[in-house]
């Protein structure tokens, strides 16, 4: 008999519709990092909300140290020394990192704050477990990663001992995932025991202990990561064996889709440009990448290009057509196609059911609506349609409110209809954010189909492996410029990583920053 | 007396959408009920408070406020009176609702809707059609102007409508006192419809003869007309998909490429114009004078529990007004028994407590499902009794026999 901090056994969890958990039984060592493995929907969260209280388990039950636990809500799950850093943090983005991290245990004294005593123990915690936090500043002035330090240290705080992760490395750059990394092995050395959800499966081969994995809300089975690989994982995850995508050979011909000259974007964030004396061609039958760390630039090239903010200056050609002053529709009608980076903001409305928002850039199209007239019952056929072709799953098809389904399914309906829009051009901006590997490798074979339909892709993606699996040519942009061109066949992670930090630029986009500065 | 049919016919298909507008018809009718009680008890303690202390007299009063309706043609049509306006300006809020604005400005909107259409009848000698058409036009216009500003520099409209409140109800002091043709018998007080333009009033069809009364008009059934175009607009149309999309997530209805702005500002430009529309049906009416007001007008804002009630629902709205409506009716059943303030204080708790629906809905919902689950985990046990009864019985019986055999 090994002794468990935590042990859920045999839970049992129903939602309108769908069963999230079913009989899944969980048990967290002391001092071990605990990784739970599975794609979307497949219950991760789910499980992870019941241990927290945010959920009441329909069946089963929760031991702590040995003994049964009646974990009612998080202020139980508190108690019991069980934190939660969630997927999106929960912050107070004009407070300080300090009172965030007090919030809800604030020190008082006769109802005043007392924070000097508090102060000091936060510094302590911080330079204890080496993370890295600015106590004094707030927390929309400080980056993703550091705000993830803050909720960390917002469980030590409070003392808890058993730390939940859910997928802390969604939202961070790759320098920022290893440091996180280097945290939760001091974090278990000081004899913290943690859950970690993630569906990458090389951060759990580098950093967890044990894998618990789950499919479609079953528990498949625990095992030890020194004695299993990727492959085996992946398999256990997905149900099959998950083959890399198949570039192939582009036909990339000379057709010129899109062009960008000179193109200029103010920055909403400071009084720079965001995005400065841009030119590029995407062609016809070809992948295009940017690549590039976050707040380079990347996401006011997209918002210039589709329409959704104004541009200073320069030109934007798709298909031969100006269409830098054009509307959002007429960009739409002309031939683009946009993924959306934030689908929750942009790509979804979310309290609208899943047909109408399949039917977002159609709508208006005649045959979908008569004389101003809806037609639903095309907008049904053309849902039912593209559910079937992308196997969008949610609990009542058509007629589902897109806020209930999960991430992964939400993302298949956007690109569904994308892609249905059969543009010329194809926008995907970080279209497999947050998504598991099976979605993953669908999602890439997608982009390649339509590619070798002869139609032009522009990716912008944050991970260097996909940009270096499926894209044919990579322009690597940084401080709103770009400063290389590279073929992926021929460069390495290292070389893109330079041009990515700045340390180098080629030399034709030397010229062009020479020239700009005269 | 509301007619709840509304609600159940906008219902889908779907078990569980009709299972919900259940729970929210009990609800509605659960808080009404305990809105009511709380007025009674408010009278039972006014009376406690009283010099001579007289407890037949709360009773009494909800009696009368009950029953109040029924006793002549009058006060019955009334409810229909009251509801015709009440309906027009809780479709103006509800509207604005669905495209995600909050029309605080339907007062201002109404004003101008009835000072324009009792110039278009006594200065014009409008038509009764035509006067309601310009307050319908100038209602839009006031309500437009806090679209422009969202649209074009994001101004907040409820700021922006509620000074236009204040605007308007001044603009059209103003102008009335620059009309003297408008008021040669008193000064502070429109001439009466019935003497100056009698073709301005509200056509009746004679009903109002055959009733002997003055309250009943086409109001009420413009008004319901209004609300099942309104409702059409908003379920069937693709303009009332834009205005859904917008008021659900503006991002997202940029990026499908609807022009926001221009859904903002239709939505304000018809969202005034059924203000006032409200306007125009309350002063047509031939009952009323247009007076100067030193205050704003509570139509407008009357709207505004009108539209929560009905959850912005235009079928549902038609139901609201006319429960509002009757209140308004009844309340005058208490005049003599109690003060004007009183009947208004019931009236408004009555409305709080309804308020509370949707809270109280969630209740019911939450008690009915853990009756439920505990009802099937008994029928599961008590199936495990009679089973494990049986089976003592048999053996019993068994025993029995054997006794027997023994014996």
């Amino acid at each position: 008999m090994e002794n468990y901090i935590i042990e859920m056994n045999n839970i049992r969890k129903e939602f309108p519709g769908v069963v999230a958990n079913d009989d899944v039984t969980l048990k967290l060592k002391k001092g071990e990092i605990h990784a739970l493995l599975g794609e979307n929907g497949a219950g991760k969260s789910t499980l992870m909300s019941i241990l927290f209280g945010l959920y009441i388990p329909d069946k089963g039950e929760i031991r702590k140290n040995g003994e049964v636990v009646n974990i009612k809500n998080p202020n139980d799950a508190n108690d019991l020394g069980i934190g939660m850093v969630h997927q999106h943090f929960k912050l107070v983005e004009v407070f300080t990192v300090l009172e965030n991290i007090i919030l809800g245990a604030e020190p008082t004294n006769l109802g005043f704050l007392t924070t000097k005593e508090t102060r000091q123990k936060v510094i302590e915690l911080s330079e204890k477990f080496n993370l890295k936090v600015d106590i004094d500043a707030k927390i929309e002035d400080i980056s993703v990663g550091m705000q993830q330090r803050v909720e960390i240290l917002k469980m030590l705080y409070r003392e808890n001992e058993i730390l939940i992760f859910d997928e802390p490395t969604a939202v961070l750059t790759p320098q920022e995932i290893d440091e996180l990394m280097k945290i939760m092995r001091v974090l278990i050395k000081e004899g913290k025991s943690i859950l970690f959800i993630s569906h990458k499966l090389n951060e759990i081969m580098a950093v967890s202990d044990t894998v618990t994995v789950l499919r479609k809300g079953k528990g498949i089975g625990t095992v030890n990561v020194k004695n299993t690989n990727v492959n085996q994982l992946s398999e256990m995850m997905v149900g099959r064996k998950i083959k890399g995508v198949e570039k192939g050979k582009s036909k990339v011909s000379d057709e010129i889709i899109l062009e960008v000259k000179n193109l200029v974007i103010p920055s909403k964030l400071h009084k720079n440009n965001a995005v400065n004396n841009v030119s590029f061609d995407v062609k016809a039958g070809e992948i295009l990448c940017i690549a590039g760390i976050e707040g380079n630039g990347q996401s006011e090239l997209v918002y210039g290009l589709t329409g959704l903010e104004k541009i200073t200056s320069g030109q934007v050609n798709l298909l031969g057509n100006d269409i830098t002053h054009k509307s959002i529709r007429e960009r739409n009608l002309t031939g683009m196609s946009h993924i959306p980076e934030d689908r929750h903001k942009f790509g979804l409305v979310l309290d609208f059911k899943l047909k109408y928002n399949l039917t977002l850039k159609k709508y208006f199209q005649e045959g979908f609506q008569n004389h101003g007239f809806i037609n639903e019952e095309m907008i049904k056929n053309h849902a039912n349609r593209l559910i079937k072709t992308y196997d969008i799953r949610s609990g009542r098809g058509a007629n589902t409110i897109a806020r209930s389904m999960s991430g992964g399914n939400q993302q298949k309906a956007i690109i569904a209809r994308e892609i249905d829009c059969d543009s010329m051009l194809l926008v995907a901006v970080q279209p497999t954010r947050g998504l598991d590997v099976g979605a993953i490798e669908n999602i890439h074979k997608t982009l390649v189909e339509e590619r070798n339909k002869n139609k032009a892709v522009l990716l912008i993606s944050l991970e260097l492996e996909e940009v270096l699996d499926i894209s044919d040519r990579i322009l690597v942009m940084y401080n709103g410029r770009i400063v290389a061109e590279l073929d992926p066949d021929k460069t390495t992670y290292q070389e893109i990583g330079l041009y990515m930090v700045g340390a180098k630029i080629q030399d034709k986009y030397k010229v062009v920053e020479a020239e700009n500065n005269v | 007396m509301f007619d709840f049919k509304f609600l159940k016919k906008s219902t889908s298909t779907e078990q569980k959408g009709e299972k919900d507008k259940e729970y929210a018809f009990l609800s509605a009718v659960l808080s009404i009920i305990v809105g009511l009680l709380v007025a009674v008890l408010l009278l039972f303690v006014l009376e406690f408070a009283a010099a001579e202390s007289d407890f037949s007299k709360p009773l009494l009063g909800i009696q009368k406020y009950f029953t109040y309706t029924f006793t002549s043609s009058t006060t019955f049509t009334k409810i229909f009176y009251n509801a015709a306006p009440l309906m027009l300006t809780g479709l103006a809020v509800g509207f604005a609702f669905k495209a995600g604005l909050f029309n605080i400005g339907a007062t201002g909107q109404y004003t101008f809707g009835a000072f324009f259409a009792i110039v278009a009848a006594i200065l014009w000698q409008a038509p009764w059609w035509a006067a309601l058409l310009l307050s319908i036009v100038a209602g839009a216009l006031w309500g437009v102007i806090p679209g422009l500003f969202k649209a074009f520099f994001n101004i907040n409209e409820v700021i922006t409508s509620i000074m236009l409140n204040w605007a308007g109800l001044y603009l059209a002091n103003l102008l009335f006192y620059n009309l003297p043709q408008m008021h040669t018998v008193l000064p502070n007080r429109s001439d009466s419809l019935r003497s100056v333009n009698p073709k301005a009033i509200l056509p009746d069809f004679g009903l109002n003869q055959i009733f002997n009364t003055s309250y009943i008009n086409i109001g009420i059934i413009i008004a319901i007309l209004v609300a099942i175009l309104i409702y059409i607009v908003l379920e069937k149309t693709v303009f009332g998909y834009e205005i859904k999309a917008c008021g659900s997530n503006r991002n997202a209805s940029l990026y499908a490429g609807i022009k926001t702005k221009s859904t903002i500002i239709y939505t304000m430009l018809i969202s005034g114009g059924l203000a006032g529309l409200a306007g125009g049906v309350v002063y047509l009416a031939g009952t009323v004078e247009f007076t100067v007001q030193s205050n704003l007008l509570a139509m407008g804002f009357n709207g505004i529990p009108v539209a929560l009630l009905a959850y912005s629902n235009p079928l549902s709205i038609i139901a609201t007004s006319i429960f509002i409506g009757f209140l308004e009716s009844s309340g005058s059943g208490l005049q003599g028994l109690y003060s004007y303030e009183m009947t208004s204080v019931i009236l408004s708790v009555i409305i709080y407590f309804s308020a509370f629906a949707l809270i109280v809905g969630h209740f019911i919902k939450k008690t009915l499902k853990r009756k439920r689950d505990k009802e099937s985990i008994l029928e599961e046990e008590n199936l495990i009794v009679d089973q494990n009864d049986n089976e003592i019985k048999q053996s019993e019986d068994e025993q029995l026999d054997e006794k027997g055999v023994v014996k």
